[in-house]
């Protein structure tokens, strides 16, 4: 199952994009019930591709929450268009899917 | 593609170049020359890891070729809570008139790691980010934003209550 749950919308001036991932984005800071420290594992680069173009690029680190939320629009899209998104963690983890523009 | 040569210390350089940490470097040089087209083909999703480990804004500033926090610019609208209660999911949102801008950053000065989030924006996207971040404690939210080859910032003081660090 993804991780990935994403919703693109061909509007009248753009395409706006909604996307929730599913990460436990750990900062490396916080400590479980133990007292250990849960070590640092969060998303590093997402990037969303629509038919072959690169549209948004997003570089985080662990300050971005858990479950981090991406929104954004592009021009030059239309309802139909396939849109891509890839993650990658810092433990090198990652996942994509593909849709199509609405 | 992996240039880590910096650009010394020009600091805000009229010219704009603008070494933004883990960026391909011939992507700049090519947005330099205007040809723009060719930076989005030659740019790849490399993760700034230097910029991303920086425990202090002077340090990160340096690294984008800044001697200090770039000029303020009323072209740059960010929304913070006043307030947050729960520091660990604090909501942002950047957003700017500026012309070609090509990257956003948010920059929290008293995170141990200042940079919490950057973004590239390709021509025809819409200079406009959401994101949710962790704030340790009582901080400025900066962001900056590159147009044009050169940094603009705003920022704002968000009072954190409980700390998203634990």
């Amino acid at each position: 199952m993804s991780t990935i749950r994403v919703r693109a919308l061909a509007e009248r001036e753009a395409v706006t994009v909604q996307c929730l991932i599913r990460h436990p984005m750990d900062s490396g800071f916080i400590k479980d019930s133990s007292g250990s420290l849960i070590p640092p594992h969060y998303i590093e680069t997402v990037v969303v591709t629509s038919s072959g173009r690169t549209v948004f690029t997003a570089y985080w680190g662990p300050a971005v929450s858990k479950d981090p939320f991406l929104s954004f629009s592009f021009e030059g899209g239309s309802k139909g268009d396939p849109l891509s998104i890839a993650w990658t963690d810092n433990k090198g983890q990652s996942d994509s899917v593909t849709t199509h523009i609405l | 593609m992996r240039d880590h040569r910096t650009f010394g210390a020009a600091g805000a350089s009229r010219r704009g170049v603008l070494k933004w940490a883990g960026g391909c470097v011939a992507a700049v040089a090519a947005l330099r020359h205007g040809l723009v087209g060719l930076a989005h083909a030659a740019q790849r999703a490399v993760w700034p890891a230097e910029a991303f480990r920086q425990t202090a804004e002077p340090n990160l500033l340096r690294l984008y070729g800044q001697a200090g926090r770039p000029e303020e610019s009323e072209q740059i609208a960010l929304e913070v809570p006043e307030i947050a209660e729960n520091g660990a999911v604090v909501p942002v949102r950047v957003a700017t008139t500026l012309p070609d801008t090509t990257r956003i950053a948010l920059i929290v000065p008293n995170n141990p790691f200042v940079l919490a989030a950057s973004y590239d924006i390709p021509k025809g996207t819409d200079p406009s980010v959401s994101c949710r971040i962790k704030m340790a404690k009582t901080s400025d939210v900066v962001a900056l934003v590159e147009s044009r080859g050169r940094l603009y910032s705003t920022s704002q003081s968000v009072k954190v209550t409980l700390g998203g660090c634990g």
